[in-house]
């Protein structure tokens, strides 16, 4: 049997009179990237915020390797990763400060933390820039270091928040290509929020969120037969026009 | 989770928010500019208008400058406490917060932690402010120096939650010339930071009665007995239940399931 990293059913959260997400369930295994495709205002961010527990999960459950999240939130998120949308990093601070705060709130002591740094930053081909500010990097490489900074307390799950926004392709490219390594190599467990359905790689798995709701789920052929489509473009397009009808 | 996990986290925050200050050359010469103009021009202006009685904890006539020393203390950290406040509203809206906010440890912890860290700064700028008023002839006795420290961290930590809690509210940076309005200027102005309580019933009895509840009056009153090595029990006491009330109300404020970070939608 495969281990669950992340598990999400039946969940459902609204702001005040909007629905941003309704009943949705699903799953990510360790070793697998899913890809979760949905507009800008299908509810990504939502389930991001209620995965990482910045908001609170009324209705329906979230398990991290097998931890509630509303009830176990700090065992929970201690087996979490993430990458914000937007850059968190502090810009005045230099890399290896940026990620050893980031340690020192896992509680790794500074010897771990210096070894798992440097480790983080030699993969992603970055540690001869560690003690730079990260107002000097350019896009692609601050992507990289919130990259290395979500994998040093070695996560079980890795949350990508649309990575890729506003990088250009080269950075793009390697940074899509980074992480589904991590996935098949480190048998880490990836769910990647997009809306570019050129970073899915034939063996992904996908979710199509739309509006709040799942509507396909599976590998990608499971998807282009729910949808009745022979390109992953096409079914993301028919996913929003079958809406609107 | 080990009591290892939480020492590691806590000097990880604290020590983050001494380097930017350090780091941050503007903001410390602004915050210290701040009560010396007060103290330089202000209090000189009014020394012959403002005549002090004998009060404890002063035995002897007091210049203007000298009474205003621990109003202008209180200054620095009330100041700093939103300054605080402003960070933590600019840092979730840029969304550097949620960093902290997705570590795996319990958010009042996380709280303290922040508080711990801008009342540190804050008393470094006291100290600071008290060297040059040292040479500007406001000298108190030497162990005052010592004494006020308790104090000062207890100030800091009622008026740095007070920043907390507002920081709950505060939907965006925009809204914070509010706080500027609202929260730091009556504060200040109807306190015994810059005239004692008999002077204040004088002109208005609502005034004294609104200053001697203001939460900010007790802290300074602290400070000044503090400064002159005295023990101020009543103020220590309100200092205390309004820390303990202010942080449990910001506590709340930042709790997923009853405070104000999901109803805004955003962070």
């Amino acid at each position: 049997m495969t281990a669950q990293a992340l598990k999400v059913e039946d969940l459902s959260f609204s702001y005040a009179t909007k629905k941003a997400l309704n009943n949705v369930s699903f799953s990510v295994a360790a070793g697998e990237c899913t890809i979760l495709l949905g507009q800008n205002g299908a509810g990504k961010s939502t389930l991001f915020s209620l995965i990482t527990r910045l908001y609170d999960t009324r209705a329906g459950k979230i398990e991290l390797c097998g931890f509630d999240v509303k009830q176990q939130t700090r065992l929970a998120l201690a087996k979490l990763g993430v990458v914000f949308q937007q850059t968190t990093l502090d810009l005045d601070l230099t890399v290896t400060q940026n990620l050893r705060y980031h340690a020192a709130l896992h509680g790794m002591s500074r010897k771990a933390a210096n070894l798992r740094i440097a480790e983080e930053l030699e993969r992603l081909n970055m540690l001869e820039r560690r003690n730079e500010k990260v107002r000097q990097l350019n896009g692609g490489h601050k992507r990289r270091v919130e990259i290395a900074r979500a994998l040093l307390h070695q996560p079980a799950l890795l949350l990508l928040d649309e990575p890729t926004v506003g990088l250009d392709m080269p950075s793009r490219q390697a940074i899509v290509e980074h992480v589904h390594k991590l996935a098949s190599e480190h048998q880490l467990a990836v769910l990647w929020a997009t809306h570019l359905i050129d970073e899915v790689y034939p063996e992904d798995r996908l979710l199509m969120l739309h509006k709040g709701e799942i509507k396909a789920k599976g590998t990608i052929s499971d998807v282009l037969q729910i949808t009745e489509t022979d390109n992953i473009g096409a079914a993301f397009k028919q996913i929003a026009k079958e809406t609107v009808l | 989770m080990s009591l290892l996990h939480f020492l590691r986290a806590m000097w990880g925050i604290v020590g983050r928010e001494l380097w930017r200050f350090i780091q941050q050359k503007e903001r410390f010469i602004s915050a210290l500019v701040r009560p010396l103009i007060w103290l330089f021009v202000f209090a000189a202006g009014f020394r012959n208008t403002l005549g002090m009685a004998i009060a404890p904890p002063y035995e002897t006539y007091i210049l203007y400058e000298v009474y205003i020393t621990p109003g202008l203390i209180g200054m620095i950290q009330l100041f700093n406490g939103m300054q605080s406040s402003l960070t933590m509203v600019y840092d979730r809206e840029m969304g550097s917060m949620r960093i902290l906010l997705v570590s795996p440890l319990p958010r009042w912890f996380l709280l303290i932690c922040k508080l711990i860290a801008g009342t540190a700064v804050s008393i470094l700028q006291v100290y600071v402010f008290l060297g040059i008023a040292w040479f500007y002839d406001i000298q108190a006795p030497l162990q005052g120096y010592l004494l006020i420290l308790p104090a000062l961290i207890l100030d800091g930590l009622m008026l740095g939650a007070l920043g907390l809690l507002l920081s709950s509210f505060i939907r965006q940076l925009e809204n914070f010339a509010g706080v500027m309005n609202f929260v730091i200027f009556p504060l200040f102005f109807m306190s015994t930071a810059l005239y004692p309580l008999w002077k204040i019933q004088e002109s208005s009895a609502l005034l004294h009665n609104l200053a001697s509840y203001n939460p900010f009056s007790q802290g300074v009153e602290l400070i000044r007995f503090a400064l002159y090595g005295q023990f101020n029990q009543q103020a220590f006491i309100y200092t205390l239940a309004a820390f303990i009330i202010f942080m449990i109300a910001a506590i709340i404020g930042y709790t997923p399931s009853k405070g104000m970070m999901t109803r805004k939608g955003g962070d």
